[in-house]
């Protein structure tokens, strides 16, 4: 029985902050695959294309009928675990400050045996299921948890060493205006966090949902301006060193390309909220995040973007807006590789159509900013990189892996 | 149907060099093992420029391979081998240079096994010692190989019913073992109690189950019969040999080792049997695959490894003499000289020139190897069957 989490006392300010360690992040290319399946929360292994055995640990040839047709797929997770040790020596710096720590050998149900970490509630002889995670290197891990869900089973520290779990962490939403803004407030206060502080700009402006976002348990309206650089670095000159997840929700959407717009007005404003917006906070609030990586039970764990799925393809009927996002897109793939040292993760989650005025002439499936705030959410829980919500998300998301160039000339017809 | 094996002809090996060991050392592999070349050479009463065929084992010599060696060491052969086998390199070596002589494309053969061990050497080399270790193996919790053979010897605990004094007894044998010879490292006695009230390193493996990484040196010489006489050089005949790499793979965790697939072979080469051997050098990474390797190589049906460490005593004066100088668990595992320490040992025993206690009339002995756990088990076995006197 996982022992559930303490709510972290405040921290002593006199108190030496644990300097963020690192596993060794050092991976074959073939293993990359394993990284690629993990980052979306899927449980792929490498499958012989022409005798279909299931390969670990990553080949470059099936040891059975020596094929190099190895895709990774996704494979069933059931297992057994055949035996456990509890590790007290470790060479690794990372690992020594974490003793002790369990691993096991699990005899898959689709064929090899896989060396993994091992969760707290998992029994030697016992049922397990399998699942691929990045740890704080952002590099592919398997772990395996018991066969069905325990009590308080994601408080396990092993666990939560892969996950960026709200619970008990302390959390900045960038909007507070916006439908998306509310529901993620709402949201996080329910996933446990500590405190949510949500941006506002101009606070003394009052809003639409403002009395209920305001009273959502644990709650903090502070003032943030994205388009201000002084506005963001007032914010994250207070309550930085208190922030563990920051959650970008800038919205900035217009219809059309670039020949319908006059000048350069529009554009400059999509930019100055949404790519130096996202700038302005990776600038203010980044170091302090990297720093505190291993700061405890709420230490720093992730940076995240709501981004359009046209990030990754662009959608002509809104052009400009899907190039602007698309910026965004390439700065939070910067921003993770200079983030990794502190073991902070940057989770990206793609969003097709909002159910909201902006994209009013669009027709459904749309996602309702709830459902984006749950699945907010849930990715931190599960410690993913990159989450694809609503039907669209994931329609855009499996077009592109079979035929970008299809998708292109579809998206602009 | 495999063909059928030549015998070895009037092979044997000679000049078992031990280099002593040090805990840490501030000279390269080459210093290592340049010592250990010499000794051979002086022992055989032979000049460098006999030495026409060199066989080298190391991990930390890089970035040289046996190449650089020759030019290091100011040799000529006309026969080189190159063997990064860990714990089977000293049988491996030895079954290569055995055929190179026995064909004549080389005369006398100097087999060589030598590392050194820096502050930071040992940490550096788990992390990059495979690719599948790199990819599945460091990442979790980096507890090197003693967290890879817990995970073994957990699972044989749990399905043969071994237990910690089941191994603590090996371990103290070998120990006592130790105290009589000239270079362990390890030179206080150690009690059963004092095994199994160590501290837990990975959860079944505690510290006395744990060799000791250190720096140091082994080697020996290959060649005829009569060229050895001719040199006056005691000598041991080499019977029968055998090799097997990634054996059983399908077994979803290690209880065996390939000496199962050979190991009749082995007996039938050299026309003994198990019976027949005065005592045996097994490769003892973890006491479990001293256990494993005593069921294998037929001195016990498989699962019989506890019992019959409980009915036997394992010192070298005992009713089954067994790692008779002390083992890596007490000598020390000098890298890849692990891999000969036991084959260097039998050549002593056999010759009637033990360092520490001599088996008494030993004639056969048996030694084995294994190696290399790239992922989850160890991939490389060997064994051979040496005989003193003559035929």
């Amino acid at each position: 029985m996982t022992k559930p989490l303490v709510r972290p006392r405040r921290k002593d300010p006199l108190k030496k902050t644990r300097v963020p360690l690192l596993p060794q992040g050092t991976r074959s290319r073939t293993a990359l695959g394993l990284t690629a399946a993990a980052a979306e929360g899927r449980f792929q292994l490498q499958v012989c294309s022409e005798c279909g055995t299931v390969v670990y640990p990553p080949r470059d040839a099936c040891p059975r009928c020596l094929s190099a047709r190895l895709p990774f797929q996704d494979v069933a997770n059931g297992g057994t675990l055949l035996a456990e040790t509890t590790i007290h020596t470790s060479t690794d710096v990372y690992f020594r400050e974490r003793m002790p720590w369990r691993i096991g050998t699990v005899a898959l149900d689709a064929g090899p045996s896989i060396v993994a970490h091992l969760h707290g509630d998992v029994r030697e002889g016992e049922r397990v299921r399998l699942q691929l995670k990045l740890d704080k290197s952002g590099q592919a891990i398997a772990i395996a948890l018991p066969a069905d869900d325990t009590p308080n089973m994601a408080d396990d520290p092993q666990w939560r060493e892969l996950t960026c779990d709200p619970k008990y962490r302390r959390v900045l939403i960038t909007d507070g205006r916006t439908a998306v803004g509310q529901a993620l407030a709402q949201a996080m206060s329910e996933a446990g966090a500590g405190i949510v502080f949500v941006g506002v700009a101009d606070p003394w402006k009052p809003f639409a949902g403002e009395d209920r976002l305001r009273q959502i348990e644990r709650v903090e309206i502070v003032a943030l301006d994205l388009t201000d650089t002084i506005s963001v670095n007032e914010c994250a000159g207070e309550f930085a060193p208190r922030v563990d997840i920051l959650v970008n929700n800038a919205e900035y959407v217009r219809t059309g390309g670039l020949l319908e717009r006059k000048g350069l007005t529009v554009a400059r404003e999509e930019l100055e909220m949404r790519y130096f917006g996202l700038t302005r906070l990776a600038q203010a609030f980044g170091p302090v995040l990297r720093a505190r990586g291993a700061d405890g039970v709420n230490s720093a764990a992730a940076f995240v973007n709501l981004l359009s799925v046209y990030a990754l393809v662009n959608w002509p009927a809104y052009g400009a807006f899907s190039a602007t996002e698309a910026a965004c897109l390439s700065a939070a793939q910067s921003l993770r590789a200079e983030l990794r040292p502190g073991g902070v993760k940057v989770l990206n989650a793609f969003f097709g159509p909002l159910e909201t005025e902006w994209y009013q002439a669009v027709p459904p499936p749309k996602v309702a900013p709830a459902a984006l705030a749950r699945a907010v959410v849930g990715a931190l829980q599960q410690g993913l990189e990159d989450v694809f919500v609503g039907d669209i998300a994931q329609d855009i998301r499996a077009r592109l892996a079979v035929n970008p160039k299809a998708l292109e000339r579809e998206l602009g017809s | 149907m495999n063909a059928r094996r030549q015998p070895y002809d009037g092979i044997v090996v000679a000049a078992p060099v031990t280099v002593p060991y040090r805990r840490y050392s501030t000279n390269t592999a080459h210093w290592w093992v340049g010592r250990a070349v010499r000794e051979v050479i002086q022992r055989a009463g032979l000049r460098s420029a006999d030495i026409d065929g060199l066989s080298l084992s190391s991990f930390t010599v890089g970035p040289d391979t046996a190449i650089g060696l020759t030019q290091h060491l100011g040799l000529s052969p006309r026969w080189l081998d190159h063997v990064p086998l860990g714990g089977a390199s000293g049988v491996v070596a030895l079954r290569r240079a055995a055929r190179a002589v026995q064909c004549g494309d080389a005369e006398f053969v100097v087999c060589v096994a030598g590392d050194t061990n820096q502050v930071d050497s040992f940490r550096r080399m788990l992390s990059t010692f495979s690719r599948f270790a790199q990819d599945a193996v460091y990442p979790y919790g980096s507890g090197g190989p003693n967290a890879s053979f817990a995970l073994i010897t957990r699972n044989y605990m749990k399905h043969y019913g071994a237990t910690r004094e089941d191994f603590g007894r090996i371990c103290v044998a070998q120990r006592d073992n130790a105290l009589k010879f000239p270079h362990a490292l390890m030179k206080r006695r150690l009690t059963l109690d004092e095994y199994l009230s160590a501290r837990s390193i990975s959860d079944p493996i505690h510290l006395f189950d744990c060799v000791m990484p250190c720096a140091g040196a082994e080697a020996f010489l290959v060649c005829r019969e009569d060229a050895a006489k001719s040199q006056g050089i005691p000598a041991a005949r080499l019977l029968a040999t055998i090799e097997r790499h990634n054996a059983f793979p399908e077994d979803p965790i290690q209880y065996r080792g390939g000496w199962v697939m050979d190991v009749a072979e082995l007996y039938a080469m050299a026309g003994v049997a198990a019976d027949d051997v005065d005592f045996v050098q097994t490769y003892d990474d973890y006491p479990v695959i001293c256990m494993m390797q005593i069921e294998d190589l037929g001195f016990c049906a498989k699962g019989e490894g506890p019992d019959f460490i409980r009915s036997h005593t394992l010192t070298a004066d005992g009713s089954f003499p067994h790692n008779t100088s002390g083992g890596q668990l007490s000598v020390g595992q000098a890298g890849a000289a692990g891999g000969f320490l036991g084959l260097v040992e039998a050549v002593r025993q056999v010759t009637g020139s033990a360092l520490g206690t001599q088996v008494p009339d030993a004639t056969v002995g048996l030694v084995s190897g294994f190696g290399m756990i790239t992922y989850d088990r160890g991939l490389a076995s060997g064994a051979a069957l040496l005989a003193g006197g003559h035929p």
